[in-house]
């Protein structure tokens, strides 16, 4: 079944330089290793195609239950030569919680996903 | 050795946030000393841009190039350093500390009170930028590796972040206010516990706590509720957001909280939020001090509004600075017009498209146009599926946001005439153009480099 992220956690983001940070918080501990498991970075990477022009990093983070997303060229250069509304990646946040994650039925029913009852 | 109780004989320390940029709330920090006892206070005043804003307003008056905020927060603090002995620590000092710290005394002596301020300088490395640069200190882009040589003439501003040390020497001399230059944030709240509880230079677990601890307080707000999108419509009275506090012990590990009474929340999701906002590699968070694991940090619930941090590893720093330099970069300027229902988003594409062309067959050019639509799709680009929506033309109203960058100023310029005259002859239903022509500014933009650290001298000075 298909999930959304923004179902499943909680994020931040911020700017260093022309790249944003994501940070990817599971709203419950016990759905962080199926986080850490479809979030990887090649899917991240395909959600923002189109929208940053560079590479995705990707930091694992099991003691925040969390991982952190680096957003290569994200900004229009960023800092005070961006010409972006969002020159400072603030709201990359919940651009990355729009993606939806196949699970497996009867997984996300074991973890209470919302909507797998 | 490091102690197992703080100098004046307690078990912790408490260490408050009361600004998390130069322009946060400016009753936070008087908040911070009222709302409950604490022994510390760190304002948080310096970004990226600041020290640019700053070398430009010391241009213009050499008496200038501070945060000049910090002044009427300390007024406003007066009594409880002076009676109760709070001690704040500030990087306001910006790229002019012994301007602030003259500023300072002259405020406290109009209210007839004395301060010991300590002033820490060195790490404005413009004066000797090309002494430098021919002992072989190349300065590159740390992320493209461009050579500075490509903008050192038209360099604003150099200074290097520097780390904990010269503030705990301040604060060993018996400085009321500390005033920084370009210290790194997190060291304005680890100086004081490494004072406090005597923490070696090489202990580096310690070390790493204080920078967690930094990380969380260098925001304000935003680790007690502000910006926090867990659960954010419960999140009670943030009108009276309380700023997070620090409440540490020997061994490093500490407890956030707030002060009773404010709204707001301090929990694991607003610290961890914290946490990770801005954060690169979490394995290696490198500071002048020490490099912390963010990997290693255990929180836990210690009650309402209370976060227990602890575990926090680090290992030995690097021997380099991290350098901050400034540089005039071209010109921008960004203009909107607002277009209304019916089929607004096609209305306000079809307006851009006749700027474009107008801008052609003006012969100008840019390193870059863009053009976002404010409503439909600015903040997320295509993820937002408005071209596919079924409401795409209900849309109420969209605002055409129209920007350009280049190094011509007269080009950027001529662009700002071009945006008004849409309104009469350009597609209709088009308003919200009162605010005038937009307004050309320059860029000044940022060059991170590495230089090594023994290169960079600190002077710490406290008056008596």
């Amino acid at each position: 079944m298909k999930v959304r992220l923004l179902d499943l956690a909680h994020a931040r983001s911020g700017d260093k330089g022309d790249m944003a940070n994501v940070g990817v918080i599971a709203l419950r501990p016990e759905w962080y290793p199926l986080l850490a498991r479809l979030l990887t970075s090649d899917r991240v990477a395909a959600h923002f195609s189109g929208v940053i022009s560079g590479g995705v990093d990707r930091f694992e983070l099991p003691n925040l239950h969390a991982l952190n997303f680096l957003l290569h060229g994200a900004l229009d250069g960023g800092g005070t030569i961006s010409l972006k509304t969002d020159a400072q990646g603030k709201v990359f946040s919940t651009a990355l919680l729009r993606l939806e994650l196949d699970v497996p039925a009867d997984e996300a029913r074991r973890l209470g996903l919302p909507g797998s009852a | 050795m490091s102690g197992r109780e703080t100098r004046t004989g307690r078990a912790t320390v408490r260490v408050a946030s009361g600004q998390g940029f130069w322009g946060d709330s400016l009753d936070a920090p008087r908040r911070q000393v009222e709302g409950g006892e604490v022994d510390y206070l760190m304002l948080d005043y310096l970004a990226e841009v600041t020290m640019s804003i700053l070398q430009k307003q010391r241009e213009r008056d050499s008496d200038m190039g501070y945060a000049r905020d910090f002044i009427g927060a300390v007024e406003s603090m007066l009594p409880a350093i002076t009676e109760r002995g709070v001690r704040v620590i500030a990087n306001a000092g910006g790229v002019n500390p012994p301007a602030c710290a003259e500023a300072l005394l002259k405020m406290a002596a109009s209210h007839g009170a004395t301060l010991r301020v300590g002033v820490v300088t060195g790490d404005d490395l413009l004066p000797q930028l090309d002494e430098l640069i021919r002992q072989g200190h190349t300065l590159t882009h740390m992320e493209t590796g461009e050579s500075l040589d490509t903008v050192r003439d038209r360099v604003l501003s150099a200074n290097a972040y520097i780390g904990s040390e010269p503030i705990v020497e301040a604060l060993e001399k018996g400085a009321q206010v500390v005033i920084t230059g370009r210290s790194t944030d997190t060291a304005l709240t680890m100086a004081p516990l490494r004072h406090e509880f005597r923490w070696a230079a090489d202990d580096w677990d310690r070390l790493a706590a204080g920078i967690v601890a930094g990380h969380i307080l260098e925001c304000g707000a935003q680790a007690s509720g502000g910006n926090c999108l867990y659960d954010w419509r419960n999140i009670p009275d943030l009108a009276n957001v309380g700023y997070p506090i620090v409440e540490a012990g020997a061994d490093g590990s500490f407890v956030v909280y707030k002060h009773p009474g404010t709204g707001g929340r301090i929990s694991v999701q607003t610290v961890t939020e914290q946490l990770v906002y801005e954060m690169g590699d979490p394995t290696s968070y490198i500071t002048p001090d020490v490099v912390a694991d963010f990997t290693s940090i255990r929180l836990e619930p210690a009650g309402p509004d209370r976060v227990r941090v602890h575990g926090i590893g680090g290992t030995p720093a690097t021997d380099k600075l991290k350098v901050s330099i400034a540089y005039r970069a071209g010109y921008k300027a960004v203009g909107t017009l607002v277009y209304a229902w019916p089929d607004a988003l096609d209305k306000a594409e079809a307006a851009a498209t006749v700027l474009r062309e107008r801008l052609d067959r003006l012969g100008l050019s840019f390193d870059s146009v863009l053009v976002e639509y404010v409503g439909a799709s600015a903040t997320h680009g295509p993820l937002s599926g408005i071209d596919t929506a079924p409401w795409r033309a209900d849309l109420p109203e969209v605002q055409l946001r129209f920007g350009v960058r280049g190094p011509d100023r007269a080009a950027v310029e001529r662009f700002t005439r071009e945006l008004a005259p849409l309104v009469l002859n350009g597609p209709p239903s088009v308003t919200g153009f009162a605010g005038g022509r937009p307004k050309v500014e320059e860029i000044v933009a940022y060059w991170p480099a590495l230089i090594d650290k023994d290169v960079v001298k600190t002077i710490v000075e406290v008056t008596s």
